[in-house]
């Protein structure tokens, strides 16, 4: 790779660059070479980023102002929207931000499920992002409790309620959680400290992301290996930057218009009501994000088994490497995983929304085939289809649409690669 | 079969969207031609003014508007009563304060800065006198509805006879748009309840536009602040989306590759 080979021009560039190689690492970032066949689903990696970004920066600027104690978290979330300058808009930004940074993350996931991302050598990129995933969760669901609105209070009091489910320990676990005997100031406050660490933790493993992409580089809509460097592929600066920024913008404009012109949509009207102990809302709802969850938890009729079910829908994902045992890894060249890809995104689709629905009648019924059908998508189709589906021919290099190629580069060029390493 | 499963999902997107929305409400909300919604929504400042004679004279009997301060009367965005004006309606009321230098509370008239005065000293109160339901603070109460803006319009409106064969306990009324359709609030709103001082002919209907509109300020005080920036801020983006667009072409151009 290029910055091996790399100099800083300047005396100062080369003395500092051989104590501390910065430079050599900006060079690298601007230089990675990147397929240049990746298409807009590619740019919400740098979405991502951003996202996190501003939910860092915003959430600095609320943490001033805000006040985590059951009696005051409400009426100061009120003087951030009132007197703070321009507090409503760091709130609104803040707020819809978590919804716009899961619905990239989805996206982002559901492109990987897509062209295969997931497969060797990408796993533990894969992994790293499931933890990222699981992180945003956690964070998204204690951010929602700090204003201390009813749905931010009976949230919490159903979700650490979970907790109780786990045999023998359950109740003292989840009185461990509260810091008493129900959801009160104890859990609001270290909710609070919890919510400020984890985007931290968030930043360290997007690094090891990154990291972990830069070693195999990234994968393709082609899904096939990199064959003539110079010929399949870009440089980072500026080819890849523009058009991540391109996609930004357009991604910036539906977020404004969220946060301008619909700020509330997205929440819940009864998170403007004060917590109160005393009064059970008449449904309680979470954010939409995590809706096909909410769906998988209630449609299982045992508590813990309810639980065990909706922490395996997401810990099935990381072993989906190995889950999934076909080969190929572009979706484009698997006409019938093709379809189940569909199918899955609606399924899950589905699960969004009796989710959001009375877990009764009909609703249930669904949610349990849905249920059924998301855990046999990756247990009993995936498995399977790798072996018996008829692939179609790969093309030669992403720069040559020939057919007849191979997924792996040819081990001339490895060789050559290894060489140069 | 892949077409298919691609729109048909997008279709139960929409639709399902919609229907979360609107799963719980039995009764089509009634509206009015709000003049704060959509982009460019703004608030109109007369039926403001308004709207707080409505809730002084009517509402403010029992509801408090807690995160309120007299000051905000006169600021930009809202009903933009002068200075003089806001200073002489806080005058009118009488907020506890203190201690003084010999440890004793006084009371004293309000001035900009003070909250709206509280109408009652606490919540045991506040029920104690309204037969056990408390009156809700209304500082953000048009956004903790589903519904908003036009579902407290509609509960105003809502009040009729019980249908037949409903019984309601006493000091129940039946309301149309009410969830549950029983309310423990009495009908606010009779025609020609308050004066407007302008001449505006004080219909329910008026009536509850202006105090609704009043109360969508107290929700959202910076709401037309909100539009203003919000449409520089798109309009922004998409000018800096389309240049960035051509640069992205200009530099894509040096390689074969589409983009």
């Amino acid at each position: 790779m290029s910055e091996h080979n790399y100099q800083p021009k300047s005396k100062f560039g080369k003395w500092f660059n051989d104590r501390l190689p910065l430079l050599t690492l900006a060079n690298h970032l601007t230089d990675y070479p990147t397929p240049k066949n990746l298409n807009y689903w590619w740019t919400f990696g740098g979405i991502l980023t951003f996202c996190l970004i501003t939910q860092i920066i915003t959430g600095l600027v609320l943490a001033m102002h805000y006040i985590a104690h059951a009696d005051l978290a409400f009426s100061s979330v009120e003087h951030i929207m009132r007197d703070v300058n321009y507090g409503w808009l760091i709130r609104y930004i803040h707020a819809n931000g978590a919804s716009m940074f899961f619905l990239a993350v989805y996206i982002h996931i559901f492109r990987s499920l897509f062209y295969g991302s997931y497969k060797s050598p990408r796993e533990i990129i894969w992994i790293l992002g499931i933890m990222i995933y699981l992180l945003m969760m956690a964070a998204a669901f204690m951010g929602y409790v700090l204003p201390w609105g009813q749905m931010s209070f009976w949230g919490a009091t159903v979700i650490t309620n979970l907790f109780s489910a786990i045999p023998l320990v359950g109740e003292s676990i989840t009185t461990w959680l509260w810091g008493g005997y129900s959801v009160d100031n104890p859990t609001l406050t270290r909710f609070f400290t919890l919510h400020y660490l984890i985007p931290f933790l968030i930043l360290g493993l997007v690094v090891l992301h990154i990291w972990a992409l830069h070693v195999p580089g990234n994968n393709n809509p082609i899904g096939i290996d990199i064959k003539k460097p110079s010929k399949d592929t870009v440089s980072f600066h500026p080819y890849i930057v523009v058009k991540d920024l391109f996609a930004l913008l357009l991604f910036l404009i539906l977020f404004a218009f969220f946060v301008f012109y619909s700020p509330n949509v997205l929440g819940h009207a009864d998170n403007y009501i004060e917590a109160n102990p005393l009064v059970t809302p008449a449904h309680i709802v979470p954010e939409w994000y995590l809706l096909p969850f909410y769906a998988i938890l209630r449609s299982i009729p045992d508590k813990l088994m309810g639980v065990i079910a909706m922490l395996s829908a997401i810990l099935i994902l990381a072993a989906l490497p190995w889950l999934d045992t076909s080969k190929i890894r572009s979706a484009v060249f698997r006409p019938l995983y093709k379809q189940f890809y569909w199918i899955l995104v609606l399924d899950v689709l589905i699960l969004g929304y009796v989710g959001a629905m009375p877990a009764e009648g009909l609703y249930l019924l669904i949610a349990r085939i849905g249920t059924a059908y998301y855990f046999a998508h990756f247990l009993i189709i995936l498995p399977i289809l790798g072996k018996v589906e008829k692939t179609l021919p790969l093309p030669m290099s992403i720069s040559e649409p020939i057919l007849g190629g191979s997924l792996n580069a040819e081990p001339a060029r490895s060789k050559e690669n290894s060489q140069k390493l | 079969m892949l077409k298919f499963v691609k729109y048909f999902s997008l279709i139960f997107f929409l639709i399902s969207s919609n229907l979360v929305s609107s799963a719980e409400n039995t009764e089509k909300l009634l509206t009015t031609d709000w003049t704060f919604k959509g982009p460019f929504g703004k608030f109109d400042r007369a039926s403001l003014q308004r709207g707080y004679q409505v809730y002084q004279e009517v509402c403010a009997s029992c509801h408090s508007l807690k995160y309120m301060s007299y000051r905000n009367l006169s600021e930009e965005g809202g009903p933009e009563f002068s200075v003089q004006e806001a200073k002489a309606i806080a005058a009118n009321f009488e907020i506890l304060d203190g201690p003084n230098p010999e440890g004793e509370m006084f009371t004293r008239p309000a001035r900009l800065s003070d909250k709206f005065a509280m109408p009652y000293a606490n919540e045991e109160e506040a029920k104690l006198a309204n037969g056990g339901a408390y009156p809700p603070d209304m500082s953000v109460l048009v956004k903790a509805r589903k519904g908003g803006a036009d579902y407290v319009y509609s509960v105003l409106l809502g009040y009729e006879d019980p249908p037949v064969g409903m019984k309601l306990d006493d000091g129940v009324h039946y309301n149309k748009y009410m969830y549950g359709n029983k309310i423990k609030m009495p009908a606010p709103l009779s025609e020609g309840l308050v004066e407007y001082a302008d001449g505006t002919s004080a219909t329910e209907q008026q009536m509850a536009k202006d105090v609704v509109s009043f109360l969508m300020w107290t929700a959202e005080p910076h709401l037309e602040q909100r539009h203003k920036i919000g449409f520089r801020a798109i309009v922004y983006l998409i000018i800096l989306s389309i240049l960035v667009y051509f640069s992205m072409k200009k530099i894509w151009s040096r390689i074969e590759t589409e983009v």
